[in-house]
């Protein structure tokens, strides 16, 4: 173990990000503010991705994640703002599903805690993340799979773009394509 | 109680709070914000298993996470025009409107 302690004032100050960011982002009235709350909450996993020394897994969680969805979200979000009102209607019954997720929540945390005491030690020597070793990793034993990652992004691509193109005699509203700009960026930027 | 115990009941709780908010609201784009949610607690997930188990395979945590964040962001892609494309159709995106295709 590294000789910080186990719940350090770091580690608190991320986790209480992620998880005020997440509530603030499920529970949010405002659709705006539950967008950029989600932000909020991204930007907290990133730097916890930081302290567990996968740095560039942070950084890509905070370019692809913080910068391309979190973004195309709230534009989606100001996009279709218009006809509905502006504040959503609650659900019928919350309580139901507040209560599956805290009851999962409490199983979760049972079988964490009372799992055998070897399946989790943390290694002698911890691992560690080059950027070298990744992507010779990527191009040699994972090039099938990287390929397929990119053709998938392609469709994805393609797809978004004609999905969200306006259709000839439907759009009640004359001001043309602007649904097609927004969801063109996101997937290029993991590739 | 140890760091991989922390990070894994992080990561739990943000899975819950991501379910409860895809299983209560009613706009399809908060839906969306949950599953994102979830996603990103199943990367957590990922890395600390790379990070704290018992046979480090190097590496394998970091390129699941790596595909993992670009199938999300395909995903992310798809599923916000879909909503777009609704949204120009029936002018709204609350969930238990959009019920053409109900039996």
């Amino acid at each position: 173990m590294p000789p910080e302690p186990v719940l350090s004032l770091a580690f608190a100050i991320v986790a209480g990000l992620v998880l005020g960011g997440s509530v603030a982002a499920v529970s949010c009235r405002n659709r705006v503010h539950a967008g950029l709350f989600l932000a909020v909450a991204l930007v907290g996993l990133a730097l916890v991705f930081l302290r567990m020394g996968a740095e560039f897994l942070g950084f890509i969680q905070i370019l692809v994640y913080v910068g391309a969805v979190a973004v195309l979200i709230v534009f989606a979000i100001l996009l279709t703002r218009g006809s509905d009102s502006a504040h959503e209607r609650r659900s019928n019954a919350p309580g139901i599903g507040i209560g599956l997720a805290v009851l999962l929540w409490g199983v979760l945390a049972w079988g964490i805690l009372h799992r055998s005491p070897g399946a989790i030690a943390t290694p002698s020597p911890p691992p560690s993340m080059a950027v070298r070793d990744l992507g010779e990793r990527l191009l040699r034993e994972e090039l099938l799979p990287l390929q397929t990652v990119g053709l998938l992004l392609t469709a994805a691509l393609i797809g978004a773009a004609l999905i969200a193109l306006p259709e000839p005699g439907i759009s009640p509203r004359p001001s043309g394509s602007h649904g097609s700009a927004g969801t063109e960026t996101p997937p290029s930027s993991p590739t | 109680m140890s760091a991989a115990t922390l990070h894994l009941l992080l990561a739990a709780a943000m899975f819950c709070i991501g379910l409860a908010g895809a299983l209560c609201r009613r706009n399809a784009i908060l839906v969306l914000i949950g599953i994102e949610l979830m996603l990103n607690a199943a990367n957590l997930n990922f890395l600390t298993f790379w990070k704290y188990g018992p046979q480090p395979q190097p590496l394998d945590g970091p390129v699941f996470v790596l595909f993992s964040v670009a199938i999300a962001a395909a995903e992310a892609a798809v599923g916000l025009a879909l909503i777009i494309a609704i949204h120009r159709r029936y002018r709204t995106t609350q969930l238990e409107e959009i019920s053409r295709l109900r039996g």
